[in-house]
């Protein structure tokens, strides 16, 4: 397969998957358990999720590693099983994805909050990131994915420790970013420009936003990236904000909706569209069918 | 009250040190530690509240901020003892069980300590059970569940269930809230409040306890 960066760099727009925690639930992880567990001990089931994904249309999947530091690891006394848990997870979507389809590696926040404003030290993080991404460079993957940050100086960690653990490997880094009334923020109070700035500094080859909000407000800031950088940008919005119906959260943003909207996003310069939380293959789907109709 | 202005303006700066200096200060000066608490600390970390629900500030400022306020009122803790300062009430407080996330308890256990509450915070992943446990043992009024992800919401209601199992409903009150918890919701699991952010938490707990 061509490296997804020359693809990308063309102006192709490649399709990653969708909500990864949501469909393992819905086939048999139990609240309470580590989601990343199951690479060891269900790995038909991660590896369902990869092949309805690829069914669907996507162009990548992300593996079941978001929470596949040593220091998330941890609260599951799991930490042990890093490198075994990171490279089953790699095997799982591999094997479901089949070939012709990307493999990416997700790697989410440590959940631990950095000195100054935590008790841990950036090297502690560091470290962490180091150690899973090891893993998943050894096994063999075609981009990796630093996700869902709030804390820039934390995914400049991540985004340092992929650079050093897979020197040939791109690396996209995208945050999360909420609506407030001056513009878009991370929690931790990063801006897009700020965010931009820092992760190309640290290396990253895509950059992007992900998680916290539908489509809507993600088109206005891919907008924005667009404007603080040149890089090929990646987004993946929710399906909106979760409604409770009768008890059980409902995610607004229908596969149609959803698609309908994202389809704003190739002419901002967005070279790789995906799906965060509530998003399901049918979503991808949807979202093939608009990338399909644009060529 | 010059000086109570400045203590909860250096609060609102995080400067711990500086915090700890002024509240030595007015405990020497004679201003009573009631006083000190309320027209110092917490007046600064209600604005640090305030600042943070209008994002006018984030989380480092407040995580900053709170840790000031913590320096203080370690400092005031035994003289409000002293005084015979009656304490607000205990809240148990945590995130429900399948939930690592842990942010948005935090800042409510921050606003409820600024507030004068106790808080016997239980952390994150925590069973339905742990948390009716620690309210007996600790005879907390309140307990204060939090969830981020929509699939440990159930928990919630698990949590309500073994309240009222156990013969406390009425003595014992559970508010919830998080991003993906609504009034509704709450009204849904017959939880007794629910709390939009950590300063709605205060005032929702505040309601809570006088209700009694």
């Amino acid at each position: 397969m061509r490296p997804i960066l020359e693809r990308v760099g063309r102006g192709e727009v490649l399709l990653a998957d969708g909500a990864m925690g949501t469909l393992l639930m819905a086939r048999g992880l139990k609240a309470g358990e580590c989601p990343e567990a199951l690479n060891l001990d269900r790995p038909d089931v991660v590896a369902s999720v990869s092949a309805d994904y690829a069914a669907a249309g996507a162009d990548i999947v992300l593996t079941n590693t978001f929470g596949g530091s040593p220091l998330k690891l941890a609260l599951y006394g799991l930490e042990e099983r890093t490198e075994a848990v990171n490279a089953a997870a790699v095997a799982a979507a591999r094997r479901g994805a089949g070939d012709g389809v990307y493999v990416a590696a997700s790697c989410g926040p440590t959940g631990r909050m950095l000195q100054p404003y935590g008790d841990t030290p950036p090297e502690a993080v560091a470290a962490a990131f180091a150690r899973q991404l090891a893993a998943l460079a050894a096994a063999g993957v075609d981009l990796i994915v630093v996700e869902t940050m709030t804390d820039l100086a934390e995914a400049v960690l991540a985004v340092a420790a992929a650079r050093a653990a897979a020197p040939g490997v791109p690396v996209a880094a995208t945050m999360t970013f909420d609506v407030t009334p001056n513009g878009f923020f991370t929690i931790m109070g990063v801006d897009i420009p700020r965010a931009a700035r820092e992760l190309a500094a640290a290396g990253a080859h895509i950059l992007g936003a992900n998680c916290g909000v539908g489509v809507e407000p993600m088109v206005a800031a891919a907008a924005e990236l667009r404007r603080a950088t040149d890089r090929p940008l990646l987004v993946q919005a929710n399906a909106g904000l979760p409604e409770l119906r009768d008890g059980a959260p409902v995610w607004p943003e229908t596969p149609d909706v959803y698609a309908g909207r994202a389809a704003a996003l190739p002419a901002l310069g967005v070279g790789i569209i995906g799906g965060c939380c509530g998003t399901t293959p049918a979503h991808i789907a949807a979202l093939r069918r608009m990338l399909d109709a644009r060529r | 009250m010059e000086m109570l202005a400045r203590l909860a303006e250096m609060l609102q700066r995080g400067e711990d040190q500086e915090v700890l200096r002024l509240t030595r200060e007015a405990v020497a000066q004679g201003l009573p530690a009631a006083r000190i608490l309320n027209d110092g600390l917490i007046a600064g970390m209600n604005v640090v509240g305030e600042r943070f629900k209008c994002h006018d500030i984030f989380l480092p400022d407040v995580l900053l901020a709170a840790r000031a306020m913590y320096a203080g009122m370690e400092e005031l803790k035994p003289l409000l003892i002293r005084d015979g300062v009656p304490a607000r009430g205990r809240v148990v407080l945590g995130t429900v069980q399948g939930d690592l996330h842990d942010i948005g308890k935090n800042l409510v256990a921050i606003m409820l300590r600024g507030a004068g509450y106790e808080v016997v915070d239980l952390g994150h992943n925590v069973a339905p059970a742990a948390f009716v446990d620690a309210a007996e043992r600790a005879d907390a009024r309140v307990i204060g569940l939090s969830a981020l992800l929509t699939t440990t919401m159930p928990v919630m209601r698990q949590v309500v269930e073994q309240v009222r199992a156990r013969g406390l409903a009425g003595r014992v009150r559970v508010i919830v809230g998080g991003a993906p918890v609504s009034a509704d919701f709450a009204r849904e699991i017959g939880a007794d409040d629910y709390g939009y952010d950590g300063a709605s938490a205060v005032d929702k707990v505040a309601a809570l306890m006088a209700a009694r």
